[in-house]
């Protein structure tokens, strides 16, 4: 890959990844939003630009991360999504108790916080099972990384969409499109749906 | 003798008359007999602190929370009506006590609050108000503004005695 293309592909992603963040670094709601719930909001937002930065990297598509490398950054990344995902759950949970149970309990009446839910018991499953990987069949690895990581990515970007916080509506719609469309193409690159059925792969 | 079978237009047209008639006019005097009464709304108990006092407005005001209060089964307006609001505002949180007031329905069963102006929280600009006194059940409502730039938000209560 030439230096061009390889410093416009990193120029591109750093631009989806940092403008979403400094658009709503800019929210006028942060006037009237304690630190805590400040902290919560943007952990959301950060979680959902390393969901794009995932797919990229254990695809190999990043400029001078190729697919081994770029695994060994991808697990790093899971870590830190974890985190990300534990702060905004639990800063929400000091900044409004009695709404983050309600959203816990699956009783919220706000729509997006249930495939919130759902979007971190993804992830937490995704992370278990690359915890526990080398005791796994590379089938059953592949099968159940996929499918919790495409569950995340869908309800993630669903969660961020009909919330009205922080974030800028263009740059979040830009972010999560760009997020389900990384996912799906390693998805396909993978060809991750032969494992369903061939039982050795 | 001439006999015409209905056709499709007034089988369409009497079924239509039929189910306008049902349900704007001949019934509704037998409805306003039995006005049901307004059930909690999900989360609409969150951060409600008991005994908010009765307040002129809460905080320096500039948002308009209204509503009307009756009584279940005959709709009659109940005044004197002790409402109590919070949410979360330009001026704080949804926790903190500044952010709660009350207010009393007046003769015609209106209550009217200035407040400071509603801003989203937790993904929705919304507000919280509840009914809890001794003569009818407690109820908890949890409006959601159609718009954040609303200055004003509204809610109805019909109470069941208790």
């Amino acid at each position: 890959m030439n230096s061009v293309k390889a410093t416009l592909i990193w120029f591109a992603l750093t631009l989806a990844v940092t403008v979403p963040v400094f658009v709503a670094a800019r929210s006028p709601l942060l006037a009237w939003r304690e630190p805590v719930y400040i902290a919560a909001g943007f952990a959301g937002v950060i979680a959902m630009a390393l969901l794009l930065a995932q797919p990229l990297l254990a695809g190999g598509y990043l400029p001078g991360l190729p697919a081994r490398r770029g695994r060994r950054v991808h697990r790093v990344v899971g870590a830190a999504l974890v985190l990300a995902v534990i702060v905004h759950v639990a800063g929400l949970w000091v900044t409004s108790p009695p709404d983050v149970i309600d959203v816990l309990l699956f009783r919220s009446p706000t729509p997006f916080s249930l495939w919130g839910v759902i979007a971190m018991w993804g992830v937490f499953a995704a992370a278990f099972l690359s915890v526990v990987r080398r005791r796994l069949s590379l089938r059953v690895w592949r099968i159940g990384h996929t499918s919790m990581v495409g569950l995340v990515v869908a309800t993630s970007a669903v969660h961020a969409i009909l919330i009205q916080g922080t974030m800028g509506t263009v740059s979040k719609t830009v972010l999560c499109l760009l997020a389900l469309a990384a996912t799906t193409k390693v998805i396909l690159d993978m060809r991750v749906w032969r494992h369903l059925f061939h039982k050795r792969g | 003798m001439s006999f015409s079978v209905p056709n499709r237009r007034i089988v369409l047209t009497a079924t239509a008359s039929l189910v306008a008639t049902g349900a704007s006019g001949l019934f509704a005097p037998a409805l306003a007999q039995d006005i049901a009464p307004t059930p909690s709304m999900r989360g609409g108990a969150n951060n409600y602190l008991p005994g908010a006092p009765i307040v002129e407005r809460i905080g320096s005001g500039g948002f308009l929370m209204s509503g009307t209060v009756r009584r279940a089964g005959d709709g009659a307006p109940l005044a004197g009506q002790r409402i109590q609001i919070w949410a979360h505002t330009t001026e704080g949180h949804e926790r903190d006590p500044h952010s709660h007031g009350a207010t009393l329905t007046d003769e015609n069963g209106v209550f009217r609050l200035e407040m400071p102006q509603i801003v989203p929280a937790f993904g929705q600009p919304h507000g919280h108000l509840a009914y809890d006194g001794e003569d009818f059940e407690t109820v908890f409502l949890r409006p959601v503004m159609r718009r954040a730039g609303d200055t004003s938000l509204s809610a109805d209560f019909v109470l069941k005695p208790a």
